[in-house]
């Protein structure tokens, strides 16, 4: 072997790299044309934006049946890179949708913007594709660091600014453990590379080891922390709120399917040996996550601080398929993660419409007597609800089923219980919006809705994919438990 | 001829439903219009379920099955038996009513309401022909949406909290029906290696009895919340006093059959060893509501409410019916759905039209109408003595019938039941008593207005099945009675076959009867 990796990429590879390639291309674009001041009404970049994805997508999927493994191992395009770019895509494509016209109405519609929205994209993508520590932990930063400027991006106001340092400090700390976690299983394995740590640990007598331990422990919490899983799940409700309302709905999605797809791989690949050890704790961890989820949303009269609740409770029953493990639990786990993008994303697309100018209205009260005043947007929403809940005929329920059907075939019947009662305490604040649109009429002036042509697309769409997925669950099941099967 | 008439049943009210949401705003009377033609045409397409099914053929009829979800085997898989059909027939037609009876009391968002009761009648149908398990659940829980909406946007002053109860409550049940249902798919796989959620297929494997006991508590659980039975009901109450008219008709028809039904074609047949541990218990409660939702009607001050636990006590005498598990016992379980179904549909409709003319219900209020408002005072007479099941309205066939069931299988069962049936003559006489006799002592009463010509056609129908299933059940019997031979053939056969994996004898197996031919006892 080369000390000196000298690549030699075949077509093939460069269209598997295409994705990283062009969003990088993108961002630079998007900055360099800050040279040429573009006005607040301008929509400049988030077309370039939308074309850096679209093209993006295009290349991995004209090689989404190649399987590559790149630099050495430590960059693989295997289904799972595949269905994880395409999704996070989709993910910053509707994103972007969202963004359109709430940036223009907020002020914020700066390159910087996109440019940090293509740059947490990328981050995913590389998270999502990466085969070895370091490169996931490049990949969790980049995304991390453009995350915290989002989050900060309304500059003016007090609660964004307090929103990003806290999720800064305490992400600062989550990428502290997950660093020294690497470092630890460094040292346990002599290797960061997934495939070679899982198999050295395949027959070795090192699973007791303190320093292997504590290192997967270490890592464990940095992921958890990143998909906001009880007891690290502290940031999510204040930076949720802070954030402008499309960077939340986003991060919501994106960061949450991200954290996962970089927790899946390694669970699968490195750390199988050691699943008689952290089952049992993720099993504690998911049971956790989705009570304490369910039942402080319950409180919440803030929109959005209720979503990042149930955002946690959703990584919670997305834990109990990892749990369940194997491929079924895995496929569950990554289908569960592409209808919840849809949906959340929708509802929060709903969201940054409420409100006229720089105002924006997110109490559950502020929707009171939308159903009616606005059928679609109520119609939408409602379905969205009834999705985030479970309840069919919704991509929700599909993948509630699909996760604790995994579940129970593991032989986790009290893990699938605690879900589903749940599941029962979750539909309670669901209806209390939809109670709110439907059944209250606003008092005083009702709340102005800002419709504009793409965030209604945007609404169409995630509204299509949850209903579609609802009603026919199998190409997007097969998809996943495709992509889980091929890992490289 | 193959043409998926099931599906069409199904999916014709959810288009209209569709369209009428198109419709622009203030055109109320076209809403109306439309609305009722679809649920009168929707009904005129479900009336050859009469005829067409044939009762002796086993097995299910205008079968369609085509894959749904390949992945993990669910089917869309679509059948009716007499059972269903019966179900069917009673779904659609109250459907019209309940729309007619809205025509005029629904005077803000009716496209919306309009548009939701044929959604809701699009799910009920679902939940009926439905034969395969997942089909059946999203039905199932699918359906609970436009009913939440209906009870919560068109309801009284404590809707809101009514329809989430009943939201819930329901909920509650069914994810554990949910657990269970997927708990079954993984075993079946596990056992023959093919995924499939089909009733039918999964009817073919034997389940070890200590296997069966928690996904029977699980299935029971969420049908028993939504008969509903002691002490599960308490949502009944609030939902059926909050809802508008046409909710709480809908509700008490067809919505509340869904429960006995679930038992009827999948609980029981699925899980009768389980059942036969269970059936005292399921038994006592049975009795329990029976006497239980009696007593607190006595009390009732409102019409609305004392309808409501009359309901609770109705559904318990289907309950202890299917508890016996003879041909008896389950015919006249049937039977009570159906005629429940009638006349509790009719007391609701009644006491929804004497609301709109006095916008109280409180039956202190009233007194004395026998004289203002004849028409309306003996349609009420008439549909009083139909829920207290005198002979030769549709209320006796049922209760004698279940009874009867009753009797054979344990005598304490049916002394206990005929109390029930006694007190319902009580409080239903009584409240008669106090609305339309005695004096006029309200000076708004002197003026009320007798059934509009809308409302007689509404409650024609009623009135008309009141008496043909009282004084010629035949024809209802004959369609049930193969399906319900057919149920209880299914539920021993397993009993024994799951019984012999563990070696003991099947209970089941020396308690189900053989089959009596019902017409004995009642066609003279």
């Amino acid at each position: 072997m080369n000390l000196v990796p000298q690549p030699t990429f075949l077509p093939v590879d460069w269209w598997a790299l295409g994705a990283v390639l062009v969003l990088t291309a993108g961002i630079l674009l998007l900055l360099l044309l800050e040279f040429v001041p573009a006005g607040q009404r301008s929509s400049r970049g988030a077309v370039i934006s939308l074309a850096a994805l679209g093209a993006s997508a295009f290349a991995v999927y004209r090689v989404a049946d190649d399987r590559r493994s790149l630099f050495e191992g430590m960059f693989v395009h295997d289904g799972m890179t595949v269905f994880f770019t395409l999704l996070f895509c989709a993910i910053g494509a509707l994103s972007i949708l969202m963004s359109w016209d709430y940036v223009k109405r907020t002020r914020i519609n700066q390159a910087e913007y996109y440019a940090l929205l293509l740059a947490s994209i990328l981050g995913m993508v590389i998270m999502a594709a990466s085969n070895d520590l370091i490169t996931i932990f490049l990949g969790l930063e980049l995304m991390s660091l453009s995350l915290y400027v989002l989050v900060g991006f309304r500059r003016t106001r007090l609660e964004s600014n307090e929103a990003a340092l806290k999720y800064f400090l305490l992400g600062a700390f989550a990428s502290g453990f997950l660093l020294y976690g690497i470092a630890l299983l460094y040292g346990a394995t002599g290797t960061t590379d997934l495939v070679r740590m899982g198999a050295f640990l395949a027959d070795s007598p090192v699973l007791s080891n303190p320093l292997l331990q504590i290192g997967g422990l270490l890592v464990l919490s940095g992921f958890a922390f990143k998909v906001a899983a009880v007891p690290f799940h502290m940031w999510t409700p204040d930076a949720y709120e802070g954030a402008p309302t499309s960077v939340t709905g986003f991060m919501s999605a994106g960061a949450k399917v991200a954290g996962f797809a970089a927790l899946l791989r390694f669970g699968l690949k490195a750390m199988g040996p050691l699943e008689d050890q952290w089952m049992p704790m993720l099993s504690v961890i998911a049971a956790l996550t989705m009570t304490v989820g369910n039942v402080t949303a319950l409180l919440q009269q803030n929109l959005k601080r209720m979503l990042a609740y149930s955002s946690i409770a959703h990584a919670g029953y997305i834990l109990v398929a990892v749990v369940a493990g194997g491929p079924e639990g895995a496929g569950a786990a990554v289908f569960y993660l592409a209808v919840y993008s849809f949906m959340n994303i929708g509802a929060f697309a709903i969201l940054t419409m409420m409100g006229k100018g720089r105002d924006e209205r997110v109490l559950v009260s502020d929707l009171a007597g939308l159903g009616f005043r606005k059928p679609f947007l109520g119609i939408a929403m409602t379905v969205f609800m009834i999705s985030l809940g479970g309840i069919p005929p919704t991509a929700g329920f599909m993948g509630k089923i699909h996760v604790f059907g995994a579940a129970i075939d593991a032989g986790h019947i009290p893990l699938v219980i605690i879900g589903v009662l749940n599941s029962v305490i979750a539909v309670f604040y669901y209806l209390r919006v939809t109670v709110a649109m439907y059944m209250r009429e606003p008092e005083g002036e009702p709340v102005a809705v800002s419709q504009g042509v793409p965030v209604l697309v945007c609404v169409a769409i995630s509204l299509a994919a949850t209903l579609w997925f609802g009603i026919q669950a199998q190409p997007l099941w097969v998809e996943a438990q495709r992509s889980v099967l091929s890992l490289l | 001829m193959n043409m998926p008439w099931l599906s069409f049943l199904v999916f014709f009210p959810l288009a209209a439903a569709l369209l009428l949401l198109l419709m622009p705003r203030g055109s109320e009377r076209a809403v109306r219009l439309w609305a009722t033609g679809a649920a009168l045409a929707e009904f005129v397409f479900s009336i050859p379920l009469w005829w067409r099914v044939q009762p002796g053929e086993p097995g299910y009829q205008f079968v369609e099955q085509i894959s749904w979800i390949p992945a993990i085997g669910a089917q869309y898989h679509l059948g009716v038996d007499g059972i269903s059909a019966l179900l069917a027939l009673l779904t659609t037609l109250t459907t019209v009513i309940a729309l007619l009876a809205s025509w005029t009391s629904v005077d803000k968002r009716s496209k919306e309401f309009f548009a939701l009761l044929l959604a809701l009648e699009a799910g009920m149908l679902g939940t009926f022909f439905a034969l395969d398990l997942l089909l059946f659940y999203v039905f199932w829980e699918a359906m609970l949406i436009p009913m939440y909406l209906l009870i919560g946007v068109w309801g009284g002053q404590r809707r809101i909290y009514a329809a989430v109860k009943f939201f819930l409550f329901t909920m509650a049940g069914s994810v554990l029906m949910l657990v269970a249902l997927l708990a079954l798919f993984f075993l079946h796989r596990e056992a023959t290696g093919i995924a499939s959620f089909d009733l039918n297929t999964l009817l073919m494997l034997p389940l070890e009895p200590a296997k069966q006991w928690w996904m029977f508590l699980a299935f029971a659980f969420a049908f028993a919340i939504k008969v509903p039975m002691f002490p599960f009901h308490t949502w009944l109450p609030d939902a059926h006093v909050e809802a508008p008219t046409a909710g709480s008709v809908i509700l008490a028809a067809v919505l509340l059959k869904m429960g006995t039904y679930g038992f009827l074609r999948f609980a029981m047949p699925l899980f009768p060893n389980a059942l036969v541990v269970a059936t005292p218990w399921i038994a006592g409660l049975a009795i329990v509501g029976i006497i239980y939702g009696a007593l607190v009607a006595l009390v009732q001050p409102d019409m609305k409410k004392l309808v409501a636990y009359s309901s609770v006590s109705h559904m318990g005498v289907c309950m202890l019916g299917l508890m016996a598990m003879n041909s008896q016992g389950l015919a006249g379980s049937m039977m009570t759905m159906l005629s429940h179904g009638v006349s509790t549909g009719a007391l609701f409709l009644l006491v929804g039209m004497i609301y709109e003319r006095r916008h109280t219900r409180r039956i202190a209020d009233f007194g004395g109408l026998w004289k203002v408002i004849p028409v309306f005072s003996v349609t009420l007479l008439i549909v009083t003595l139909s829920s207290i099941g005198l002979p030769g309205t549709n209320g006796f066939v049922g209760e004698f019938l279940v009874l009867l069931g009753a009797f054979r299988h344990n005598v304490w069962w049916a002394v206990f039941a005929a109390t029930g049936v006694v007190l319902s003559a009580c409080y239903m006489l009584w409240m008669y008593q106090r609305v339309v006799f005695g004096e006029t002592t309200h000076e708004e009463n002197r003026t009320l207005r007798d059934l509009s010509l809308r409302e007689r056609i509404v409650m024609a129908p009623l009135l008309f099945l009141i008496f043909w299933m009282g004084v010629a059940p035949q024809p209802f019997l004959d369609r049930m009675q193969p399906a319900l031979e057919r149920t209880i053939g299914i539920a021993r056969e397993r009993a024994v076959r799951s019984a012999s994996l563990e070696g003991t004898s099947a209970p089941l197996a020396d308690r189900v009867s053989s089959p009596v031919p019902i017409t004995k006892e009642v066609g003279r």
